[in-house]
């Protein structure tokens, strides 16, 4: 007979879930996590992670199709979709069962169901519609997640239009692909299936792709997509879908003026929406804001003892964010002395496209619409030795400073690998440095980080190699 | 050239004292925070530590000696290497009228602190600053702000709140952090220019610091002459904790009478090497009294009141400058010898410096004895979360009635200061009448 009383239960095994749940053991709570399908959730098995696997695929055939600018030659380079895919899943697969072994290492419970709240304190588990365990628990966190949000008249039908889901396993090769929606999931995938060779159209309703990151970035960004042979169209809708048997025939809006686009598949990419149904919120005083769970900054819902973190409650839906939520969330729980809330600013994001884009904090127009007065910084790839030796001389580094107190607003970055540095800006605004800092920080030469001192450099008109 | 051992000053108004014995003689080899003497006021007997190393070169002022001047020195110190014949060198300037030793020199003037024991302290602040670190006098580094120089202890706070401090005239020190680990960062800035953080020193943010330290005095003073003392990290605790506990904290006070001399009486009775002071007593006194009264050990908080199952209790120890408050733990379960001995232990150790974390910090009752400096009684400031804190003033000789007839009688008044959240009227009356009952018939405490 297995446990069903615990200080806290973790409805969904996602990245927010486990972690909170690790932790939550490691503080001594008798810890269970209910998941209805995968441990490590959407993150792990349908997101970040399997495409992080893809992306890597097309950036080798990236570089096998300009192998004579190293000095190599190759002939029929050729690859076969099926391994891609299979590696990308085995990928999934290996870090699922870490995240079973974590949790088992942890001596968390895991239930294998659907959990819902079920009066105060309580929780029930279902599989498939059958009654698994009746639960109890001091403390019940919601990590149930978010899953795509579907537009009326481009809904997916999982054959000609995909979500994420099916872009991640294709069957073969598309030729050509209309990409609605440029965040990051979309421009993720819409850089996968250029590099691997399919026309790809991209369709942004914003002025911008990327309408998150700074402008610049934007511009920049697609800029080197459009050189890729990507078709960019923003400022624009998707009025309707034609399907035929082997195509689909796409309207698109832009500038009052109608194109129309023939390609082989679509995916939808236009944002999530919170896994808020069936969790047993009526009745309770959990609220709900247009699709996530409403909560404080320490992740408390208005009902007692129930919390929500990760992408079911609020933006941005990040699995680091989710992270970090669960371990605070958690830590508060416990009565962990100095706790500190999630610094909503101090969350990087990371968009793994080719060319990368990263970036922290505010943008040079958001703080410019914040009155502030800033100084701002740029540093381009060409002007890097590490960058050039790569042979990815294209990005640059911009930096926005607060130009009455030094203070580090926001840090931009698109070009090679920008997601493995962009934590050095993070590191910055967690500890609250200047620009002194930075200035006085001793970057490692011949490396692509040294962009980023001379970036801030330059924001004091400091550059040294520009 | 050998160290001169000073007089030391047992409170800020002694200018004399008698020399009551010399624990160690000439030629006896001494280590920092060995009893060299006891010098007696007229109210108390107190220990002179060694604050230096070395030998007893010359004994200037001998046992027994009256009227002994503060800051006359009363012996020589060897230091490694010297020997007698370095005793001629001693310095030959005199900072006070001393005849009978006309060699000294204020520079080369160590006092021993003055503060041997904590039978004479002043009112408890609680658990006020952090044990001082070695070395933290060391020149601050040249990065180091104005605002970490000024006091030398150091200021945590990010660079952005220290430069947001700078450009807005804020006295860092005078904000309290909300980062981790107490780490000030621009949140607390921010709040602490939107006047939602406690009040900072205001100070123009271009002139130097010397001069805009003044500034605000120099309005309160007009143009007397002054000097102003920068405050250290203990003085500003002590500022806001006790701050905090005057405004926060409803007091109210009970005071009784305690005749001890049934208490004098069993103190000499014991042997010479077991010297127990007053003020050993009184915390085995109060320890058990809580235990007697359970509801006056306790502390308030939101969720609920804290009734604590042990005694610990903390007793204000005077520093240079400052005060501290080490921790008898289960001071209800300890002999009183050993509670003397850990006393002496904690105070010699807080006046060093050197007292870990934990061993000032908790607490659930404080003792504030200022009877050695002749205060007759007076009440304290309760130190936050504990619930009380006991004042004890000076044992003396008073007139009482006894069956109806004057007579005299060894009397020491104490008095309570009560939480009264926590601890009602009737419940610090209980407490105060099992302590004096205790400390009246000390025999009961060996029950």
């Amino acid at each position: 007979m297995p446990e069903t009383s615990f200080d806290l239960i973790v409805l969904g095994g996602g990245p927010g879930g486990y972690v909170a749940a690790i932790r939550a053991a490691q503080l001594g709570m008798k810890t269970a996590v209910v998941e209805r399908e995968h441990l490590g959730g959407i993150c792990l098995n349908w997101g970040c992670i399997p495409t992080k696997a893809l992306l890597r695929a097309s950036e080798i055939h990236h570089l096998l199709h300009r192998l004579g600018d190293y000095g190599f030659s190759a002939e029929k380079i050729s690859f076969d979709p099926a391994k891609v895919v299979a590696r990308s899943r085995a990928v999934a697969k290996q870090l699922s069962n870490g995240v079973g072994f974590l949790l088992r290492k942890n001596k968390v419970t895991v239930f294998d169901g659907q959990g819902k709240l079920a009066g105060k304190g309580k929780v029930a588990v279902a599989k498939d519609g059958k009654a698994v365990a009746d639960l109890t628990a001091k403390h019940i966190i919601l990590a149930t997640g978010a899953r795509a949000r579907s537009l009326p008249g481009i809904e997916a039908d999982g054959k000609q239009v995909w979500t994420y889901k099916e872009a991640m396993v294709p069957a073969a090769m598309p030729k050509s692909l209309l990409v609605i929606g440029s965040g990051a999931i979309g421009i993720e995938f819409a850089s996968f299936y250029r590099d691997l060779g399919a026309e790809v159209t991209v369709v942004e309703v914003v002025d911008r792709i990327l309408p998150v990151e700074d402008e610049e970035i934007s511009n920049f960004a697609r800029k080197a997509f459009e050189k890729q042979g990507m078709k960019i169209f923003t400022g624009a809708t998707v009025k309707g879908l034609k399907k035929a048997r082997d195509t689909v025939a796409a309207i698109i809006e832009a500038g009052g003026k109608t194109t129309e686009v023939t390609v082989e598949k679509v995916i939808s990419a236009v944002g999530i929406t919170g896994n808020v149904e069936d969790l047993g919120l009526d009745g309770t005083k959990v609220k709900v804001d247009r699709g996530h769970v409403v909560v404080d900054e320490w992740s408390r819902t208005g009902e007692d003892g129930v919390y929500a973190i990760g992408d079911v409650a609020n933006p941005p839906w990040l699995a680091h964010k989710a992270m970090h939520e669960g371990v605070v969330c958690v830590e508060k729980i416990a009565g962990v002395a100095g706790v500190h809330p999630v610094n909503l600013r101090n969350i990087p994001g990371c968009t793994y496209c080719r060319p990368q884009i990263a970036s922290v904090g505010m943008t040079e127009k958001t703080a410019r619409e914040a009155g502030r007065e800033v100084k701002i910084g740029h540093f381009p790839f060409i002007g890097n030795g590490k960058a050039i030796a790569l042979g990815e001389p294209e990005g640059m580094v911009k930096t926005v400073f607060d130009a009455k107190t030094g203070e580090l607003l926001g840090a931009h970055m698109v070009g090679a690998e920008v997601t493995e540095l962009i934590q050095g800006y993070t590191i910055a605004r967690t500890l609250e440095t200047t620009e002194a800092e930075l200035m006085a920080t001793v970057f490692p030469h011949p490396t692509l980080s040294e962009m980023m001192h001379e970036s801030v450099l330059d924001a004091y008109g400091r550059a040294l190699h520009i | 050239m050998p160290i001169e051992i000073l007089m030391p000053a047992l409170s800020p108004t002694m200018t004399e004292g008698n020399l009551a014995k010399w624990l160690k003689k000439e030629g006896d080899e001494v280590r920092s925070g060995d009893v060299l003497a006891e010098i007696e006021t007229d109210k108390a007997t107190m220990e002179v530590e060694a604050v230096d190393e070395g030998r007893i070169g010359k004994i200037l002022v001998p046992e027994g000696a009256q009227g002994v001047k503060v800051n006359q020195a009363i012996a020589l110190l060897l230091g490694e290497g010297e020997d007698a014949s370095s005793l001629s060198q001693a310095p030959a300037a005199k900072p006070a009228p001393a005849p009978e030793n006309p060699k000294t020199t204020p520079a080369e003037t160590r006092p021993p602190e003055p503060a041997p024991h904590p039978d004479r302290l002043p009112a408890a602040a609680g658990r006020v600053g952090a044990p001082r670190e070695r070395g933290r006098e060391e020149p601050a580094p040249p990065s180091a702000t104005p605002a970490e120089q000024r006091n030398g202890a150091r200021v945590f706070a990010s660079p952005l709140a220290r430069r947001m401090a700078v450009q807005a005239g804020l006295d860092l020190a005078a904000l309290r952090g909300t980062g981790p680990q107490g780490r000030i960062v621009k949140a607390d800035i921010d709040a602490a220019l939107s006047g939602g953080a406690p009040a900072p020193v205001a100070r123009a943010p271009s002139a130097p610091p010397p001069a805009v330290a003044r500034a605000p005095a120099a309005e309160m003073t007009g143009d007397a002459p002054f000097t102003m003392k920068p405050h250290s990290a203990m003085r500003r605790t002590i500022a806001r904790r006790l701050t905090e506990s005057k405004q926060n904290v409803p007091h109210f006070y009970l005071s009784i009478d305690c005749r001890i001399d049934e208490m004098v009486r069993a103190m000499k009775a014991l042997p010479e090497d077991l010297r127990i002071s007053i003020n050993d007593f009184v915390i085995k006194a109060a320890a058990l009294a809580l235990r007697q009264v359970p509801a006056a050990n306790a502390s308030w908080s939101e969720e609920g009141i804290i009734l604590w199952e042990r005694a610990d209790i903390s007793v204000a120890v005077a520093l240079e400058d400052g005060l501290i408050t080490p921790i008898v733990r289960g001071a209800d379960r300890k002999g009183i010898a050993q509670i003397s001995a850990e006393v002496k232990d904690l105070a010699g150790r807080a006046r060093a410096g050197k007292l870990k974390l934990e061993e000032f910090q908790g607490g659930t009752f404080s003792i504030s004895n200022l009877g050695m400096f002749g205060v007759r009684e007076f009440s304290a400031v309760i130190n936050p979360p504990q619930g009380c804190i006991l004042a004890v003033g000076a044992g003396e000789q008073r007139p009482v009635v006894r069956d109806g007839q004057l007579a005299v009688a060894t009397v020491m008044t104490c008095t309570i200061s009560c939480d009264h959240r926590v601890v009602d009227g009737a419940v610090g009356a209980r407490f105060m009448q099992a302590f004096k009952r205790l400390i009246e018939q000390p025999a009961l405490m060996l029950l």
